[in-house]
């Protein structure tokens, strides 16, 4: 019983890396899809049937570039700033519940990698050590340009770290817990977060556009200003890693955001759709697995929406950045645990009397 | 002080109100733009497999036309190198000798014929010039880009019109 649940969660696990890689790597095609698109161009069009390999010649392409590493630069901190960038963004899509339970036969699989019951804490973490792949990187490169953008990345991410903790605090007012598959089994049917907490939803939002080191809030990358930013001197696949996990972060945040705010895996009406069903494992199963769908389709709308805003809003200017995340989000966010408390109070004081 | 025109403007800089402060109605309608752009018609032509539309006049690349026998037109009276303003043409004649006729219209031909597409403006004035309808531009070729610059001397190679077989004709 054990080795069968170990053997699942290995394959699980191993599904769950490999989809996030490659959702990172079309995001790549489908952000200049996508840009294109909005500039009225057609993009990509020449590798394979609308250009859907051309992830495949860029990796080729990133593969065979020279790997050149500066003179003056920390060698064994400038291999390893791509590397931790990498490894964190992988590890942070392990507590994020894709789906419901999944009954076969005598045992019930629980479609998550890991649930703990911290769940939220672990994302947060591991999320915030990212920040070191991108410092290490900058810093290691020994050149003005890098460091700037590493300390620009660095101090962005901890001033929008906190209003993201604190908009989130609100939903866990609300649920009661820290494990993301309680929060997302709360939200069952069309029981959704968002219907409670438009204004942390909204502030969650902003700040995973700040934590991913998106549009408007790419700073540490702003070409016009320092030239690349911390993968400056980068090259070859030392590049390509900081791009694909900038990519697999924006998978992460979205996925996250779809958990906390929309539902997870929950759809209008599932509760139905299980009853209509005479064998219930049947029902279960049926609507596990058009929960999957509707979770990656929640994904790829907020993957979607993020390339949408890249490719609308020009990008902040430093002090306005700092304004907007410590004067106008952390307040708001304040209040919105206010407002929450508050409401709270009330729905019990009505409830129970 | 009394206005010089009508067009006087006032630039005061006015106090922002809640809705531009929060700049999110802003945001919105800059969403709405892209999207809208998103579904529009793509100003992109696929060049290889489709070309723009030219004009019927359009003046592409020189072709070196041969009669209805199959034989060259081209004198070499050198009247379209005399009339070429950017001197793209060089020519050196040749007689014809007994049993060429069929090669050949008349007696004096062009021997070498060389356009130089570097220099060439594509003004069509050769192609008036000429007496014995021998150079046009076509409207449906053009001088391709080139690695090597002695690749864009055309000589008669690749400007007189390929022999018709039977089949096309």
């Amino acid at each position: 019983m054990d080795s069968v649940l170990l053997i699942y969660k290995g394959i699980y696990i191993l599904a769950i890396f490999g989809i996030s890689l490659l959702i990172a790597t079309y995001s790549t095609y489908f952000e200049r899809k996508i840009a294109a698109f909005i500039q009225d161009r057609v993009g990509p069009n020449r590798a394979g049937p609308f250009g859907l390999l051309q992830p495949l010649a860029d990796a080729g392409k990133l593969f065979f570039k020279e790997e050149f590493i500066p003179a003056r630069a920390n060698k064994v901190l400038f291999i390893l700033g791509p590397g931790i960038a990498m490894l964190v963004a992988a590890m942070s899509s392990a507590v994020i519940p894709f789906g419901d339970t999944l009954i076969l036969g005598e045992t019930t699989f629980d479609l998550i990698a890991i649930d703990v019951n911290i769940g939220v804490l672990y994302i947060f973490g591991v999320v915030s050590l990212g920040v070191y792949g991108l410092m290490i990187g900058g810093w290691a490169s020994n050149n003005k340009f890098s460091l700037l953008g590493a300390i620009r990345a660095a101090s962005q991410n901890i001033s929008y770290e906190l209003a993201m903790g604190l908009s989130l605090i609100a939903v866990l007012m609300l649920s009661g817990s820290l494990s993301l598959k309680v929060i997302a089994e709360q939200q069952a049917g069309f029981n959704w977060n968002i219907w409670y907490q438009p204004l942390g939803f909204l502030i969650f939002l902003i700040c995973a556009f700040a934590e991913t080191n998106r549009t408007p809030f790419d700073l540490p990358e702003s070409e016009a200003e320092l030239i690349g930013g911390y993968h400056t001197e980068y090259s070859s696949m030392k590049l390509g890693m900081y791009l694909f996990a900038e990519y697999i972060n924006i998978f992460v945040a979205s996925a996250v955001m779809a958990t906390l705010y929309f539902g997870a895996y929950n759809f209008p009406f599932m509760e139905n759709l299980r009853n209509a069903f005479d064998d219930p494992v049947l029902g279960n199963n049926v609507v596990t697995i058009l929960g999957v769908g509707v979770m990656f389709a929640k994904i790829f709308a907020f993957i979607f929406f993020f390339m949408w805003v890249r490719w609308t809003l020009p990008r902040f200017r430093y002090d306005q950045l700092m304004k907007l995340g410590w004067n106008i989000l952390i307040p708001l966010a304040i209040l919105n645990i206010l407002l929450t408390g508050g409401g709270i109070l009330l729905y019990d004081y009505f409830t129970k009397g | 002080m009394e206005p010089l025109s009508n067009r006087k403007k006032n630039v005061a800089q006015k106090e922002m109100t809640l809705s531009e402060r929060m700049y999110l109605p802003a945001i919105a309608q800059g969403l709405g733009i892209t999207l809208k752009h998103f579904f529009k018609k793509k100003a992109t032509i696929n060049y290889p497999e489709e070309t723009r539309q030219r004009s019927e006049i359009w003046r592409g690349l020189h072709v070196l036309k041969r009669d209805e026998n199959g034989a060259e037109r081209c004198t070499a009276c050198g009247l379209c190198a005399v009339a070429c303003p950017a001197e793209a043409i060089t020519m050196t004649a040749g007689e014809r000798k007994a049993g060429e006729e069929h090669l050949y219209r008349e007696e004096k031909y062009a021997v070498t014929y060389e356009v130089n597409m570097l220099r060439c403006i594509f003004c069509g004035l050769c192609e008036e010039a000429c007496p014995k309808a021998a150079i046009f531009l076509q409207d449906d070729k053009l001088a391709p880009a080139r690695y090597e610059r002695d690749e864009f001397i055309y000589g008669k190679d690749r400007l007189v019109e390929p022999l018709k077989t039977t089949e096309t004709k």
